[in-house]
């Protein structure tokens, strides 16, 4: 038992949560005292503290790292999250999979932000730093793990919990220092190269929307209502770009690694975090308005708190357990709700106190803006980037609705709706669009003033341009949907406007093109979506042929698609095969057929029965030992397009009863122009006895033909043999072995079955099965006169699984698009932090 | 008027129109009897029935694969202990007879319930969790 490490993980969340009270509390003294000596003080205070803060949180994640690097299973986090046979790479993955592990993650961000706003920003620095000490005594709460004796209340969440505490285990009793051997493992969906930098990169996000959060809090308590947007903006616009840039890798990562066939799924989880990031990208362009114009500063003020406020809501929905059924990811429940929703309404309750006493002091224009003003424009693109937020998340709050109702004992049974990815489509597309047209046309009065007149030559040029490029578009794509059509159009236009206006300002000042840029982003993003998602193609689909069961009537096309092993079928252009179970190498990459290995008593070693190569490059050398993952069966589906080879396939299925059963990755063929994305919906059981037919007799010769199952099979020798593994033979018995070859559709398979006599008299007959060809085959007797064997065949049901392949075109054009708004963030964040100083 | 009263008045439109859709839209827990009701009333739209699979001696009974395994229909008792056959078109999902719960998310059509999404709530893997003793 390894306690000294825990009391010292659990020493430095208790320093943590102590520093980021003190610091503060010394930031508050320092912001409210007049004395400037006294001031000075109370900030070398407070800076102390929050350094020490930040080491302490630093300890906390070292010391939760060195648990589960050196396998401490004593420990609960270790034994819950990772596992002896976990790839070091995935060990990172363990320490966020937990709440408490995402919890510090978000902390260590928010500590590292803040040092640097110590160092940077000194004219706000205590009454920022007020909010930052505030908010990371929050979360360090939720780590601490601490339960108030005679109440029965626990605050927080220990990730250092010993297991013994965590699990009430018989074994704890008899013997309270059992460790055990092995670790419960990482949930295999998680195991991931996009789990490794997704959860960080979205909890910097996270962090990111923390300091124009503070900043704002700043300027209302000093009364500086608009000085606060210069240093806030360049720290909004990397929030912007971090926080999109981690939504999206989950997108990602839930493609690459989920089955339900795409990477957006409008899941209350996904919901949670997109509304924060559109309301930012609004509060992004009214903050930029009102440093150019002046116009917008109640506006800024609202939505920069908004961002961080739904920041904590989404926290508080994904946490507390409260979506319950509505979601397919859920954190566990640890109980944390009450503390979850404190944190909510402390600084929700806290910065609208803070608004509404300032409100009638907050400067504010009261001239009419022109509609040929950039500022209409913007006011009317964040509007409806607000619209959007709100349109999802009314219904993904529906959980929340029910609980308050329950809570004043009504009762609600409303539900989420049936359909949530047609739901918010139908409603988010349009909204697309209007943002589209919007900042497509924005981007013309953002650089001049135009008048009327002015405008229409203006626009000519660009609307003419992406009339074409849409027209070209929509004939060859043959988009004839009038809704795609609509988006079509108007991401063409955002595209071309903004490359006009980039084209123009590049000469001039290329600094300043980040917007067009970032623009341009978002029109490919929405041609990429618009494509992929709306002209994603079911390859499995089978609408005919099969006779289709007669309870469900008739509309219902089959989506999945049932393969024998071998037998190719056609559909929708491509012949699709199954060809084999595979497993995947440890030190290689690649498959190995499970056919062509034999085990030994370690499950992670196999023996090669044959050469092994994969992609025609040999790996290992027939009886060489080699380490595979037993966990995951790959299953090689080939699809051929005019007979040629367009993708070999090899979809995961883990049978994983400690994490809920069946987990089925895909695996996606990625093309130029277009993906094929195929998951295993369905397959055989190898734990059920197969269904043997009855026994077929064959007499031959050696060298004799005869036909199992269709197969072409010959008995090419029988020989004896000494020994049997697993039997032992006396010096009487008499053991044969017959040597079958069998023609499959690929390659030949040998059956060797053994004839056996034991103590002069007892027959044993050890049967031979192949299992890709589904028969057996048994050495029944011999005749030694006539020269002839009798075989006994039996067959089965052929192996078989069911798939659901996808193709999803011009997917790329959104990746592509993700990275060009990227760099349009980038260029705008060094521009706006140039200008800070 | 001034403009911007005309887009404050627009988007609080807007914003009734968006609560009133997701009223509108937003699905119902329902039993299997309501469910019914509704179907026969001429509404079609999608319910979730909360129930479970129909148990006998512990045995799970009433589960039909089809023929080509990309479909299976089973019972779900709802809490008003009413059965139902129900069908859907997808292949079984593996983990499905582990499930306490299962949420139906369909509605009726010609006197039977087809299923167009299943949600299965197994036990969870915490409260489950096991230590592996070898």
């Amino acid at each position: 038992m390894h306690y000294f490490i825990g009391n010292l993980g659990h020493i430095f969340v208790i320093a943590a949560l102590v520093t980021s009270v003190v610091s503060a509390f010394a930031y508050w003294k320092c912001f409210y005292s007049t004395d400037n000596l006294e001031t000075e003080g109370w900030r070398k205070n407070a800076r102390i503290a929050f350094y020490l803060h930040g080491i302490s949180v630093l300890g906390i994640v070292a010391v939760l790292f060195f648990i589960i690097y050196q396998h401490y299973f004593e420990y609960h986090y270790a034994y819950s999250h990772s596992s002896l046979h976990l790839p070091g790479q995935y060990m990172v993955s363990c320490f966020w999979e937990g709440q408490e592990g995402s919890f510090l993650l978000w902390m260590f961000w928010q500590a590292v932000i803040g040092i640097i706003l110590i160092h940077t920003q000194r004219k706000w620095e205590a009454p920022a730093m007020v909010v930052f000490a505030l908010v990371q005594a929050f979360l360090a709460s939720m780590i601490l793990g601490v339960v108030i004796p005679y109440a029965d209340f626990k605050i927080g969440s220990s990730p250092f919990i010993l297991l013994r505490d965590a699990l009430s285990d018989p074994i704890f009793k008899v013997n309270p220092d059992f460790i055990p051997k092995d670790g419960h493992g990482l949930n295999p969906l998680l195991q991931n190269y996009w789990m490794v930098i997704h959860p960080p990169t979205l909890f910097l996000g996270f962090a990111l929307t923390l300091p124009p959060f503070a900043f704002c809090i700043a300027g209302l308590w000093l009364k500086k209502y608009s000085e606060w947007i210069k240093p806030a903006l360049p720290w909004a616009l990397l929030g912007g770009a971090i926080l999109g840039l981690g939504i999206l890798m989950g997108g990602y990562w839930a493609y690459e690694t989920l089955s339900f066939g795409g990477y957006w799924n409008w899941d209350p989880v996904e919901n949670a975090v997109y509304v924060p990031w559109l309301i930012l990208i609004a509060a992004i362009h009214v903050m930029m308005t009102y440093k150019n114009s002046g116009t917008a500063l109640k506006a800024s003020i609202i939505l920069a708190i908004s961002v961080f406020i739904l920041i904590l809501y989404s926290t508080f929905l994904t946490r507390s357990g409260i979506l319950g059924d509505a979601s397919v990811h859920s954190f566990t429940d640890l109980g944390l709700s009450g503390q979850l929703l404190l944190y909510l309404l402390f600084f929700t309750v806290g910065a609208l106190v803070l608004v509404a006493i300032n409100w009638k002091k907050i400067p504010s224009t009261e001239k009419e803006i022109s509609t040929y003003s950039r500022e209409f424009w913007v006011f009317l693109g964040a509007t409806t980037l607000c619209l959007m937020g709100f349109q999802v998340l009314m219904p993904t709050s529906i959980p929340v609705y029910n609980k308050i109702i329950d809570l004043f004992g009504g009762h609600s049974n409303l539900a989420p709706p049936a359909n949530q990815i047609e739901f918010y489509s139908k409603f988010q597309l349009w909204f697309g669009v209007a943002v589209a047209l919007i900042s497509g046309t924005g981007q013309f009065f953002w650089w001049k003033k135009l008048e009327k007149e002015k405008l229409k030559t203006e626009l000519l040029t660009p609307v003419l341009v992406s009339l074409i490029i849409f027209a070209l578009i929509i004939s060859i794509a043959k988009v004839y949907n009038p809704v795609y059509m609509a988006l079509t159009l108007a991401g063409v236009y955002l595209i071309v406007s903004n490359v006009k206006v980039l084209l123009s300002v590049v000469k001039v000042k290329p600094g300043l093109s980040g917007g067009a840029v970032a623009h341009i982003g978002i029109g490919l993003m929405l041609i990429g979506i618009l494509f992929s998602a709306g002209y994603s193609k079911i390859v499995s689909l089978n609408s005919s042929g099969l006779i289709v069961n007669k309870e469900m009537g008739t509309e219902f096309n089959r989506d999945n698609l049932l393969l024998f092993i071998n037998e190719p079928k056609t559909m929708a252009g491509y012949e699709i095969e199954y060809r084999s179970e595979n497993l995947e190498f440890r030190n290689e990459n690649g498959y190995v057929r499970k056919n062509d290995i034999d085990p030994t008593s370690d499950p992670y070693r196999v023996v090669a029965n044959k050469e092994i190569l994969f992609e025609g490059k040999k790996l290992y050398n027939a009886r060489d030992t080699f380490e595979i993952y037993p966990e995951n069966t790959f299953y090689e589906i080939e699809m051929r397009r005019n007979g040629k080879v367009a993708a070999t396939l090899y979809p995961r299925i883990q049978i994983n009863p400690a994490m809920g059963g069946f987990l089925a990755s895909p695996d996606i063929k990625k093309n130029f122009d277009r993906d094929i994305y195929t998951h295993v919906s369905a397959m055989m059981s190898r734990d059920e006895e197969p269904n043997w037919g009855k026994t077929e007799e064959f007499k031959v010769k050696i060298g004799q033909q005869f036909f199992v199952n269709d197969y072409v099979a010959v008995l090419e020798e029988v020989k004896r043999i000494d020994q049997i593994e697993g039997i032992e033979l006396g010096d009487e018995d008499v053991a044969v072995k017959a040597k079958i070859k069998i023609q499959g559709e690929h390659e030949s398979f040998y059956a060797e079955p053994i004839f056996l006599i034991r103590n002069k008299s007892e027959v044993g007959r050890i049967p031979a099965e192949i299992n890709d060809l589904g028969i057996r085959i048994a050495l029944l007797n011999i005749h030694p006169q006539t020269a002839e064997f009798t075989l006994g065949t039996n067959r089965r049901q052929k192996d078989w699984v069911v798939i659901k392949a996808i193709e999803k075109p011009f997917i790329n054009v959104l990746w592509l698009g993700t990275g060009v708004l990227m760099i349009g963030f980038c260029m705008a964040m060094v521009r706006r932090f140039r200008e800070e100083k | 008027m001034k403009r911007s009263h005309i887009i404050a008045i627009v988007v609080i439109a807007a914003a009734i129109a968006i609560i009133i859709a997701t009223a509108g839209d937003a699905s119902t827990y329902v039993n299997f009897d309501q469910a019914y009701q509704m179907a026969s009333t001429g509404n079609s739209s999608q319910i979730h029935v909360v129930g479970e699979l129909k148990k006998e001696n512990g045995q799970i009974v009433g589960l039909k694969n089809s023929d080509d395994k990309l479909s299976f229909s089973f019972i779900l008792v709802d809490d008003h202990k009413k059965e139902q056959k129900v069908i859907y078109n997808e292949p079984m999902p593996p983990d499905f007879l582990r499930s306490e719960k299962v949420v139906v998310i369909g509605n009726y059509e010609n006197n039977q319930f087809i299923a167009k999404k299943i949600l299965l709530k197994c036990p969870s893997k915490y409260q489950d969790q096991k230590l592996v003793k070898s």
